[in-house]
């Protein structure tokens, strides 16, 4: 397969839809009148039926050679081509899916992985034979057999193939990058892999299932709104067959030909033949944003999110703190404390580690070790410490870390001078992380860490609040700090020294006030509150447990994708609005356009009601069905594409959307009805 | 049109609009069993009732035990009532010596006070005892307005409570509604009444010789009595077959202001009540706006249709309005006023024939009624209506903020969908398909007062007033076996089939938590909202009649401009 050709980029030269799929959807939409597949679509189905008898008249009137056989050919091939239309839309919008599919089904090649057996060594098998708790070993070249994690070596691995991304990434064992995914490629070193999903259940499956659409479920909202128009559509059934004994009533019997062309205009069409290619369309979107959405309910419910969690590190701020500042204590010698800070430092390989040594050293210029001395042992950093340091060969202590742990550290050698306290508290309400410096028990100075913002951070935020939607950022800094970065981000609110605990104790505090919560996550700990939050998008790059218990899983390891997420499952639900505001609205033009042509020969003055003055009632009654069925094709890109959404408050967005969609409803088809029937005069079709 | 006619008009709706507000106030404190300053002379009385009846005021009830005590209750009033119209004739306080009603006039008749319709094909004063009339159709007045009240509050307890899913006590609800609502009320509105001229009395019938020497029969009988309720629990059942029209019932004009006003006044305070419940009084006002709005739409339409008069009236050098069958003490504008109030609520009296306005007067009433009665509508029934309809709107505009539609933080799921809508769907049904079997059959057709689609329109008029609850005739239809059936079918599915659904939705709302509304929510309180909610309401309420009554009252008012009449 090409490389990185799955999941491609949304660039802005991309078609809307390639001309292949296309040409397949003619096919499908001709496909999809089977009844038995109609019928899943009532609105629609009813139109079907509708073409069905208008054609059985059209053929009564060609075989006894009497009716009006051009008018009832017109109107049967106009139904048909509306129930056409609405099954190309839906054809269009699971194309795209299904090409995506069939590139990926390429990668699913069957590969050969190498089982560890009872006795301890390794036999190759075929990787489809592989079952949940096996483990394999893959070396350089191979591809990963299945989904897994690593228990022993680390190695880099091309996953293209899954997240379009040709940067290799690196997956080892133990900690929060160990998950592995089948299909991708190793490219250096060997790992073993417990393999954590039976065949047919992988990441790789589930993909194909999921852009393929075979799985596909109608959403709640969309059950919901099914339900709304198919009693629009009983309704009309029941106003349309009354008519038949009302017209008889006055004195003229309407053709059934002409009921069908008022029944198909009436009944909701553009939304029932647009509604399963918007939500269709709506999962597309979240996929091209190379995010995979297990349902789509889960998007839906993106839309209705009210408080977002966001991890500081990563999504607020970029993952690297640097040192911006060393302070040194009264009566401390500047000298040795900018050589604590950095020999303390040296071993530290992190960003935070390297910047402190960099500060060091340009403060001390000339004076700055190279190396470290002879036998010096270096203290790594735990979380159960929280502290790092060296200890050096003349038996001196030096130690960094979070202040209290320090002070804790240097109370085990006498009561510790807490001078610097004040200035602990000055630099975390910066918004800084302060690290304690002690030397064998003494604090001595003090290391400002400073969190570089990412860019832009605080507009997104502002256009959040604008979506009526309250961020928090989840930090484990001092409640100081955090104010400090949440009030310079420009976050609603913040936790801090978040626990698992507290970040789930969180969730179900806001779900218990009524609220819909996102959050993104990777770790381990992380799964139990992506699984309680309502959208949970765990990162590909985070552990088996988190993709698991996620509802998305965003491949470009993006924290800030959530933003993009929410933004289209609101478009998805304003797209539905807005088009059946339209459809409904729609009808107030077509009874003008329908209902004088009918009754005119009951009662000639009726006229009077044909306000668009069409040229005859055959005119005007087809004019109303052509633009009937066109109205479908022509929404179908808004319908592919979403209308256009900007991060607004509900009212304004509300007011807007009314004017467009309820109000143009009103008007555009009293202008297109005109327009057709004009066009029929001069081309004498009418 | 003049001027007076449209500061009668404007008086009416500042009078009615200076008492939404103390009259909801009131209603809200009764309904909440706060102390009002009539709870010294009724508490007690309550309490004698409870006592006596072994009701618990605390019991609260989820929708379907209110339901089926709401129905349980209706159904025993029907049975006591058909049994009293079918006995009169034996029973005290008949001084005429009426007989006892048909079975099928009483069938209807019962079903037409127990939904408060009161749809009449008989004529009271030539029909029915005192004791039918009070104690048989009046206490129907009273109940059948107090259940519509009571159920309104279920739904709207529905709406405004949060993870609980009862909608309180039906017993408890009727008897504070009559009580502390309904009784005072009318108590004081009879006595106003009889002030101004309208008889209550036991006597029989006086004949008397008039002027011309003819001889002419004077009806008497309670009638302030039940011109009081009449008007308050919009029923509309007319103690005699003029109803309104009648000096007996309706003396002056200012009877007729008042009337008016009594038809509208708990209606429209209802949607303050409302307001007060949900803990916002702009949701009440917005409810109020879009009522207010469609009333003055209706009422100039009227009033302009009938100030016009008839073109071929003009022809003949007869000038100004259309006075045929209206009371000349009211004039035009008193009588398209009433027309209007009459018709936006679901009271049904009438102080003029709408069979005689103009067309184009007749369909604003017929189209009042099509929409469901939501134009303040029924005490209770166009408050709930009128929630229907906003559950509808919300959740096909509310899509269109990004979210799941939310009604007050509630969201509207697939359940409420389907219950809300199954209360609409039942309007279109019960009005289009007797009508289509009525001009289908002779049955129909056999006792039109006239043909053509001035014909159709009393047909029509007939089942959409049935359906309503209204209960008001455009005449010129007679009752027989199939009448007196697909009526009281028709009032009774309007009625209950539109109750319960919306009962089942308040109990599911109930049961939801509401979610806090912020920046990003539909309001259902900005002008916005008050626009999408006449839209829906026209569109989707009154649209599907367009048909019917384009060959009704829209065929009738373009051939009389052609000068054909039917």
């Amino acid at each position: 397969m090409q490389s990185g050709g799955t999941l491609r980029r949304r660039s802005a030269a991309r078609p809307l839809v390639e001309t292949a799929i296309l040409k397949n959807s003619l096919l499908e939409a001709l496909c999809k009148l089977d009844p038995r597949t109609q019928v899943r679509n009532p609105v629609m189905f009813i139109v079907e039926v509708g073409a069905v008898v208008t054609t059985g008249f059209l053929l009564a009137d060609l075989i006894h050679r009497a009716g009006t056989p051009g008018f009832d050919a017109a109107i049967s091939a106009w139904l048909w081509f509306t129930v056409l239309f609405a099954n190309f839309a839906e054809a269009v919008a699971e194309g795209r899916g299904k090409a995506q599919a069939e590139n990926l089904r390429r990668t699913k090649s069957d590969t050969i992985a190498h089982r560890r057996n009872a006795a301890g060594t390794y036999e190759d098998v075929a990787a489809s034979s592989l079952r949940k708790g096996d483990t394999v070993r893959v070396s350089v070249g191979e591809i990963v057999p299945g989904d897994g994690e690593i228990i022993e070596g680390a190695a880099t691995i091309d996953e293209s193939a899954i997240t379009g991304e040709s940067a290799p990434v690196v997956r080892e064992a133990g900690g929060d990058r160990s998950a592995v995914t089948g299909g991708t490629r190793v490219l250096s070193d060997s790992i073993v892999v417990t393999i954590a999903t039976n065949p047919g259940e992988s990441f790789l499956d589930r993909m194909i299932a999921l852009v393929e659409g075979a799985q596909r479920q109608k959403t709640p909202n969309e059950i919901a709104l099914s339900i709304l128009l198919s009693a629009l559509t009983i309704i009309f059934v029941v106003v349309v067959a009354t008519l038949y004994a009302f017209s008889q009533y006055a004195g003229s019997t309407p053709s059934i030909v002409i009921l069908v062309a008022l029944l198909v205009c009436l009944i909701p069409t553009t939304i029932g033949g647009l509604l399963s290619a918007i939500g269709i369309a709506g999962m597309d979107r979240v996929m091209q944003r190379n995010v995979l959405a297990t349902s789509g309910r889960a998007v839906e419910a993106a839309g209705d999110v009210d408080t977002l969690l966001l991890d500081k590190t990563g999504t607020i701020t970029l993952g690297n703190r640097s040192a911006s500042d060393i302070i040194v204590a009264a009566g401390a010698d500047r000298t040795q404390v900018l050589q604590a800070a950095l020999l303390s430092s040296l071993a530290d390989e992190t960003p935070e580690g390297r910047s402190i040594v960099t500060l060091a050293r340009h403060a001390l210029g000339a004076q700055a070790p190279s190396e470290p001395p002879e036998g010096t042992q270096f203290v790594p950093f735990s979380a159960y410490t929280r502290m790092s340091g060296v200890d050096l060969q003349s038996g001196s202590k030096i130690r960094k870390g979070a202040p209290d742990s320090v002070i804790a550290w240097c109370k085990e050698f006498h009561a510790p001078d807490l001078a610097l306290m004040p200035e602990v508290e000055r630099v975390a309400r910066r918004g800084e992380t302060p690290l304690l410096l002690a030397i064998d028990g003494s604090p001595v100075g003090l290391i400002a860490l400073k969190d570089i913002l990412k860019p832009q951070m605080s507009r997104r935020f502002a256009r959040l609040r604008a979506m009526g939607i309250r961020t928090v950022m989840i930090t484990g800094d001092n409640p100081l700090t955090a104010a400090a970065i949440a009030g310079e981000a420009g976050v609603d609110d913040f936790l801090a020294e978040a626990t698992p605990e507290a970040k789930m104790n969180l969730i179900k505090r806001e779900q218990a006030a009524g609220r819909l919560v996102a959050m993104t996550g990777d770790g381990t700990n992380d799964a139990p509150a992506l699984a309680q939050a309502d959208v949970g998008v765990a990162m590909n790059s985070g552990t088996q447990a988190a993709k698991e218990a996620a509802n998305m899983i965003d491949l470009d390891s993006d924290p800030t994708k959530l933003i993009e997420i929410v933004e289209i499952g609101k478009q998805l639900l304003m797209t539905r609005g807005a088009l059946t505001t339209f459809s409904i609205a729609n009808d107030v033009a077509k009874y003008f356009a329908i209902l004088p042509a009918i009754f005119i020969a009951a009662y000639p003055q009726m006229n009077a009601l044909n306000i668009m003055h069409l040229a005859t009632p055959q005119s005007a009654i087809l004019s109303a069905v052509i633009f009937n069925a066109l109205i479908i094709i022509a929404l179908i890109p808004l319908a592919l594409r979403g209308v256009r959404y900007e991060p607004r408050g509900a009212a304004v967005a509300l007011r807007t959307n009314v004017l467009i969609y309820g109000v143009g409803g009103l008007i555009v088809p009293f202008i297109g009805i005109k327009l057709i029937d004009m066009l029929l005069q001069a081309l004498h079709l009418g | 049109m003049t001027l007076t006619g449209w500061l009668q008009a404007v008086l009416l709706f500042l009078v009615v609009l200076a008492l939404t507000k103390p009259l909801g106030t009131y209603m809200h404190a009764v309904f909440s069993g706060k102390r009002t300053w009539l709870s010294p002379v009724f508490a007690p009385v309550e309490r004698i009732i409870y006592r006596f009846s072994g009701v618990r005021e605390d019991d609260e009830m989820p929708w379907y035990i209110y339901a089926f005590a709401m129905s349980a209750f209706s159904l025993v009033g029907f049975a006591y009532l058909y049994t009293l119209l079918l006995t009169q004739a034996w029973l005290p306080l008949n001084p005429q010596h009426f007989p006892n009603l048909s079975p099928g006039l009483a069938w209807n008749t019962a079903i037409s006070f127990l939904t408060n319709t009161n749809w009449q094909f008989y004529s009271g004063e030539s029909t029915l005892s005192y004791l039918s009339q009070m104690a048989g159709l009046g206490w129907h007045m009273f109940v059948s307005a107090g259940v519509g009240i009571a159920v309104a509050i279920a739904v709207v307890r529905g709406i405004a409570r949060s993870g609980r899913s009862t909608l309180g006590n039906f017993w408890v609800d009727i008897t504070r509604v009559c009580l502390y609502v309904l009784l005072p009320l009318a108590a004081v509105f009879a006595l106003v009444l009889m002030a101004q001229g309208v008889p209550q009395n036991f006597n029989a019938y006086h004949t008397v010789t008039t002027l011309e020497g003819r001889a002419q029969t004077i009806t008497g009988g309670p009638m302030a009595s039940q011109e009081a309720i009449k008007e308050l629990g919009t029923n509309g059942g007319g103690f005699v077959n003029a109803n309104s029209a009648s000096p007996n019932e309706n003396p002056t004009p200012l009877t007729n202001f008042l009337e008016i006003l009594a038809i509208l006044a708990i209606a429209a305070g209802l949607t303050y009540t409302y307001g007060l419940m949900v803990g916002d009084t702009r949701q009440g006002w917005a409810l109020f706006s879009a009522m207010a709005t469609l009333f003055w739409i209706g009422f100039a339409v009227i009033y302009h249709a009938e100030a016009a008069g008839n073109p071929l009236m003009h022809q003949l050098g007869v000038h100004g309005g259309n006075m045929e069958g209206k009371e000349t003490r009211f004039g035009i504008a008193g009588s398209a006023l009433f027309a209007e109030a009459t018709t936006a609520t679901s009271c049904g009296a009438v102080n003029a024939m709408m069979d005689s306005f103009m067309p184009i007067g007749g369909l604003v009433p017929m189209v009042n009624m099509q929409i469901g009665e939501v134009v303040f509508g029924g005490v209770g029934s166009g408050l709930y209506g009128m929630i229907e309809f906003v559950v509808l709107t919300v959740f096909i505009a509310g899509l269109m903020v990004g979210r799941t539609p939310e009604f007050l933080g509630k969201k509207i799921e697939r359940r409420e969908v389907q219950l809300a809508i199954l209360a609409i769907l039942i309007t279109p049904i019960l009005v289009l398909v007797p009508t289509a079997i009525a001009v289908a059959f002779p049955a129909g057709t056999a006792t039109l007062g006239n043909t053509g689609p001035h014909g159709f329109s009393e047909i029509l008029y007939a089942f959409s007033s049935s359906n309503a609850n209204n209960g008001s005739a455009f005449a010129g239809l007679g009752g027989n076996r199939f009448y007196y059936a697909a009526t009281g079918i028709a009032m009774f599915f309007g009625r209950f089939f539109e109750m319960i659904p919306l009962l089942a939705l308040a109990g599911c709302l109930a049961g939801k938590r509401a979610a806090p509304a912020g920046a990003g929510t539909f309001s259902t309180s900005s002008a916005t909202f008050v626009f999408l909610l006449l839209g829906t309401i026209l569109i989707v309420g009154a649209l599907t009649f367009l048909p019917a009554d384009a060959l009704g009252p829209i065929a009738d008012g373009l051939l009389l401009h052609s000068g054909r009449t039917f």
